[in-house]
């Protein structure tokens, strides 16, 4: 549909402006993974326990307001418990290890050409072509 | 502690939440067609990612031009150029997770509360696996 790219394009570029302004204003780059791990670990360095707890709030408080509002797509799982168990662990456990997902490497890091960005991006995307592929030769996912 | 502190990582989150419904990213189905570049590819993502790499461009030229962020927080350094193994091994194990189920780490808590309850095991997963990162720290 025309209009997906249309909606892709606006809500990207609102990913870009709320990664900016969380440079600009609290000098750090916006990445997901290590500011939700953050919550859960208090005495990880970086960002205070405090702040990254109220980013985590934001982010999973204004979703649900929004579709409480009718917006927006959903969000439904379309692989089983089994996969959901596996899948998890590797983006919990690889984002970590990574330092970095899809917002810190390639949102903040690939805008400025960081290496590591750029290299881990080029990695994450092509081993996720490789996990949808897993995923339908296993029968786990369509 | 400023108010600037406080209000400001709220309001990142929540237009981050915002715009990762709004563009689709929280359907895990959207991400997945995405990635399958061998069936019915969907492109969304690559626009997502493109227009937010773009806007972000211009924050860290912006940037460029300060020595400290609003908060009187340092402005990060040059990144680093140290490209190891953990980078790489991370990062597939990471792809190979989102490819899967078709969640990353910030769709995945955008959808905390408007996903269906199955969703939760995945969440669960996630933040063991972002625990268990100690033990090999």
């Amino acid at each position: 549909m025309p209009t997906d790219w249309i909606l892709g394009l606006i809500g990207g570029a609102l990913i870009g402006l709320a990664a900016a302004v969380f440079l600009l204003g609290m000098g750090r780059i916006m990445g997901a993974s290590g500011l939700i791990a953050g919550v859960i670990d208090p005495g990880a360095r970086g960002t205070p326990w405090l702040e990254r707890a109220l980013f985590v709030l934001g982010l999973v408080g204004m979703p649900a307001l929004l579709v409480a509002l009718g917006a927006g797509h959903g969000s439904a799982p379309v692989v089983g418990w089994p996969a959901l168990v596996v899948a998890g662990l590797l983006v919990g456990f690889g984002s970590r290890l990574a330092n970095g997902c899809t917002s810190g490497h390639g949102v903040g890091g690939v805008s400025r050409l960081a290496p590591r960005g750029i290299a881990a991006t080029a990695t994450y995307m092509g081993f996720g072509v490789v996990g949808v592929l897993v995923a339908r030769l296993l029968g786990l996912a369509p | 502690m400023s108010g600037l502190r406080l209000v400001l990582p709220l309001l990142v989150g929540a237009l981050f939440g915002a715009a990762l419904l709004l563009s689709g990213m929280t359907d895990p189905a959207k991400v997945r067609g995405f990635l399958d570049v061998f069936g019915a590819w969907d492109p969304t993502l690559a626009f997502v990612m493109g227009g937010a790499v773009a806007v972000m461009a211009v924050g860290w030229r912006v940037a460029g031009r300060f020595t400290r962020a609003a908060t009187g927080e340092p402005l990060p350094g040059r990144p680093e150029t140290r490209i190891d193994s953990r980078l790489f091994l991370g990062s597939a194990m990471f792809g190979l997770g989102w490819g899967i189920a078709g969640y990353c780490p910030g769709p995945a808590a955008a959808s905390a509360l408007i996903a269906p309850w199955p969703f939760l095991i995945f969440l669960a997963a996630m933040l063991a696996g972002m625990a268990a990162v100690r033990l090999v720290r």
